[in-house]
C-alpha cells in the first residue's frame, strides 16, 4: 500500500511537471497564435476583437506569467482548454471530447485484441518450440516490419472503393447522426474493420515475439520441471507455471502500449481519416491551432501517466517479488 | 535381501542424435531396494543427474533415451516398466510413486506462486477425490514435519530462506507418501549446518514415511555416513557399488579408492590427503577401454583395450558387491 501512495505521489509530480511544460513550451515559441488567427481573418479585425482574442486564449499581454500560469491551472480544474481556432468558437474540450470515444475504441479495442492474440500464440509458439508454429514468427515480423501507413494505404487501394464492402475514409457514415442505434453502430464498426484489421496485422507480431521468447526462457526454470516432475497435466503446467511468470514482461508491455493508445494513433487516424484524436492532431498542426493541440497533448500524456500507474499496479498483483511488504 | 521396488535396466541415455551423440549414460543396472538409501556417487559430468532425469522420463531436449528399462515394484501390485507408460500413466505415476528433490533448492518452486498453491495443485492433481480442506490439512503436516510452521503455507517463495525453500521441497516431496524419492544434489546450494539438519531430518523423516531414496551427490563423505549402500559412477558407468562400511574401509575400484582419499577422515590415524590426478573424461571422446584408464595409478595394458564389465569380483565372494576393474582379483567371477 506504501509502495502504491509512493507510485501515485511520483505520477502526480510527474503530471504537474507535463502540465507545466505543456503551458510554457507555446509561450516561448516564437509569434503566437493570437496573429496566426489575425491572419486567417486576413487583418478584418477590430483593435478591441484582437485585444479581446488575446484574453480569451489566455495570452492577455498585461497579466505576468505567474498568474496566467495560476489561470491555466483553474482552467484546467474546470475542463476549460480554451476555444479552438480550426473549429473556432468550440471549446477545444469540446472537439477533444467528441473525439476521444473514437479512438478508444478503434485502437483500444484493437490494441486489447493484438495483445490477447499476439500473447496466446506466442504462449503456444514458445511452449511447442520448433513446431509449424515458429513459422508465424517470421510472417509476422515481417508484416509488421511494413511501414503502417504504406500498410493502411495498400488496404485501401486494394480492399476499399466506393463499390466495396469496406470504406476508405471516415467513422461513420456522413448521413448518419450519431446515436446509440444499430444503424450507426452498424456502420461505425463496418469503417472501423479495415483500420483495426491493418494495426492487428502490424502489432500483434511484437506481441507474439516477446511472450514466445520469454517463454522458451522461463520453460528451462527449475520449476517447470519441478511441475512436470510433480505429474501435473500438460495444461496446467504451460499456463500456470511458464505462461503466468512469462507472461510478467508482456504485461508492462500491455500498459504502455494503451498509454500508446491516444497518442500513436495519428497515422491510422490521418491515412483512414478517422474522426479520432490524432485525426484532430493532424488538423490541429495544419492550421496551427495551438488550443486545440495543447489539450491533445495534455490527453496524450495524462493517457501514458495513467497507463503507468496501471502497468505498475498491474505488477504489483502479478510478481509477488515486487511488494515490499512482509 | 529386501524386496526391489525400483530397478533400473540397462540404461543408456544420449545427447543428441545420430553420430553426434554423446553417451552420458552407458549400460547402467542399479537397484534400490525398499527402505534403503542408496547413494549415487561421481564427479561433475559422470552422468548421475542425467540418470536421475532419465529414469523419471524429464530429460530436457536433446537427451533422449537410448535404452534400458525402469522397472517400478509397486507396493502390492505387478512391476511395471516405466518406459512404457503412456503419457497420462507417466504424470499419475510420478511424484505419487517417485518423487524428486532437485538440486536447486532456490529454483525449484515458482517465484509467483505462494507456497501453498504450489503444495495444493500436486495433491489436486492425484487426488482430486480429496476435499479442500483435507489437501490443506494435509499439506500443513506435511510442511511442520520438515520443520516448516504452517503460517508460512501463505509465504512466497522470496520470503523463504533457502534452507526453508529445501524443506518445503522435501515436504512436497513427500505430500503423497512416494515409494521412492530422488534427491538430486538436495543440499548442495546449503551450508553445512542447514545441510546436516536437513539430512537428519530426512533420516527421521524416512523412518517414519518408509520410502526410499535415491540420494545423488558429489560428496562422498555424505553418503558414507548416511547411505547403507553406495554406487559410483564414472564417465556414464557404475564402476563400484557396495554397502557403505564396505565400500569406505576396503574400496576395489581406483577411482573410488581415489574419492575417498580426497577427504580427511574424522577418526583413525592421519593420512594423506591426495586428489585424483587429471580431469573428469570428455564425453565425446571417451577412453578406449576403462574411461578411468588414463587417469588410474594402476593401469595396464588390459585396461586401454577393453571396457571392465561390473560383477561380482573374484577376491571377494560377496554378492552385495559390485565392481568393474581389471585389476588382479577384481575380475568379475565367470
Amino acid at each position: 500500500m506504501k509502495f502504491l501512495l509512493q507510485r501515485i505521489a511520483f505520477y502526480l509530480f510527474t503530471a504537474w511537471a507535463a502540465i507545466t511544460i505543456n503551458f510554457f513550451i507555446p509561450r516561448f515559441i516564437p509569434g503566437d497564435p493570437v496573429t496566426s488567427l489575425i491572419n486567417k481573418f486576413q487583418g478584418q479585425m477590430s483593435t478591441e476583437a484582437i485585444q479581446s482574442l488575446y484574453v480569451l486564449f489566455g495570452l492577455d499581454k498585461n497579466a505576468s506569467m505567474w498568474s496566467q500560469y495560476i489561470d491555466y491551472w483553474g482552467q484546467i480544474f474546470r475542463g476549460d482548454l480554451g476555444l479552438s481556432f480550426t473549429f473556432f468558437p468550440t471549446p477545444v474540450s469540446e472537439i477533444l471530447g467528441q473525439s476521444l470515444p473514437w479512438t478508444i475504441a478503434l485502437v483500444g479495442i484493437t490494441t486489447f485484441a493484438s495483445f490477447m492474440i499476439g500473447t496466446s500464440l506466442g504462449v503456444l509458439a514458445g511452449w511447442r518450440r520448433g513446431s509449424w508454429l515458429d513459422g508465424l514468427l517470421p510472417v509476422t515480423t515481417f508484416l509488421s516490419s511494413i511501414p503502417y501507413f504504406w500498410l493502411g494505404l495498400l488496404a485501401i487501394t486494394l480492399l476499399a472503393g466506393s463499390d466495396s464492402f469496406f470504406p476508405s475514409s471516415g467513422g461513420y457514415e456522413p448521413g448518419l447522426v450519431p446515436s446509440w442505434n444499430g444503424e450507426f453502430i452498424g456502420s461505425a464498426v463496418q469503417h472501423s474493420l479495415l483500420p483495426a484489421i491493418t494495426i492487428l496485422i502490424s502489432s500483434v507480431s511484437g506481441w507474439i515475439l516477446s511472450m514466445r521468447n520469454m517463454m522458451v526462457t522461463v520453460a528451462s526454470e527449475d520449476y517447470i520441471t519441478v511441475a512436470h516432475a510433480k505429474g501435473l497435466s500438460e495444461r496446467r503446467v504451460m499456463v500456470s507455471y511458464a505462461a503466468r511468470n512469462a507472461l510478467l514482461p508482456n504485461v508492462s508491455g500491455f500498459a504502455l502500449s494503451l498509454g500508446f493508445i491516444v497518442g500513436g494513433t495519428l497515422l491510422v487516424e490521418i491515412v483512414f481519416s478517422y474522426p479520432g484524436i490524432g485525426y484532430n492532431l493532424f488538423q490541429a498542426v495544419g492550421s496551427k491551432d495551438y488550443p486545440l493541440m495543447q489539450g491533445v497533448f495534455l490527453v496524450i500524456t495524462m493517457s501514458v501517466l495513467i497507463a503507468n500507474l496501471i502497468a505498475d499496479v498491474a505488477y504489483l498483483l502479478l510478481d509477488p517479488r515486487t511488494r515490499k511488504e512482509g | 535381501m529386501k524386496a526391489p521396488v525400483l530397478e533400473i535396466k540397462n540404461f543408456n541415455v544420449d545427447y543428441g542424435l545420430g553420430d553426434q551423440a554423446v553417451q552420458a549414460v552407458r549400460d547402467v543396472t542399479l537397484t534400490l531396494h525398499r527402505g534403503e538409501v542408496l547413494g549415487l556417487a561421481g564427479e561433475s559430468g559422470s552422468g548421475k543427474s542425467t540418470l536421475a532425469y532419465g529414469v523419471t522420463r524429464l530429460l530436457p531436449p536433446p537427451g533422449v533415451i537410448s535404452g534400458g528399462s525402469v522397472i517400478y515394484h509397486p507396493p502390492g501390485g505387478d512391476p511395471y516398466d516405466v518406459m512404457a507408460l503412456s503419457n497420462s500413466e507417466l504424470r499419475a505415476f510420478r511424484w505419487a510413486e517417485t518423487s524428486i528433490v532437485f538440486q536447486g533448492a532456490m529454483n525449484s518452486l515458482n517465484p509467483v506462486h505462494k507456497v501453498s498453491t504450489q503444495m495444493l495443485d500436486v495433491i489436486r492433481a492425484h487426488e482430486p477425490q480429496l476435499s479442500s480442506e483435507a489437501r490443506v490439512a494435509r499439506a500443513k503436516e506435511m510442511l511442520k514435519l520438515v520443520g516448516i510452521s504452517a503460517d508460512r503455507m501463505d509465504a512466497y517463495p522470496h520470503q523463504l530462506s533457502g534452507g526453508m525453500r529445501q524443506r518445503v521441497m522435501i515436504g512436497m516431496a513427500l505430500v503423497l507418501e512416494p515409494q521412492v524419492v530422488i534427491m538430486d544434489e538436495p543440499t548442495t546450494a546449503l551450508d553445512v549446518v542447514m545441510q546436516r539438519q536437513i539430512l537428519a531430518q530426512l533420516v527421521e523423516l524416512r523412518e517414519r514415511l518408509d520410502f526410499s531414496v535415491l540420494f545423488i551427490t558429489h560428496d562422498l563423505s555424505l553418503l558414507v555416513e548416511f547411505s547403507d549402500r553406495i554406487a559410483i559412477m564414472y564417465g556414464g558407468r557404475i564402476v563400484e557399488q557396495a554397502k557403505s562400511a564396505d565400500l569406505y574401509k576396503d574400496s576395489l575400484h581406483p577411482y573410488s579408492e581415489g574419492l575417498l582419499k580426497s577427504f580427511p577422515a574424522l577418526r583413525g590415524p592421519r593420512r594423506e590427503l591426495a586428489g585424483i590426478p587429471g580431469s573428469p573424461p570428455d564425453l565425446r571422446g571417451m577412453p578406449t577401454g576403462c574411461a578411468f584408464h588414463p587417469r588410474c595409478p594402476h593401469a595396464f595394458d588390459r585396461c586401454s583395450t577393453e571396457i571392465p564389465v561390473l560383477g561380482v569380483p573374484e577376491a571377494r565372494n560377496d554378492p552385495n558387491r559390485e565392481v568393474a576393474c581389471w585389476l588382479p582379483g577384481r575380475v568379475p567371477v565367470g
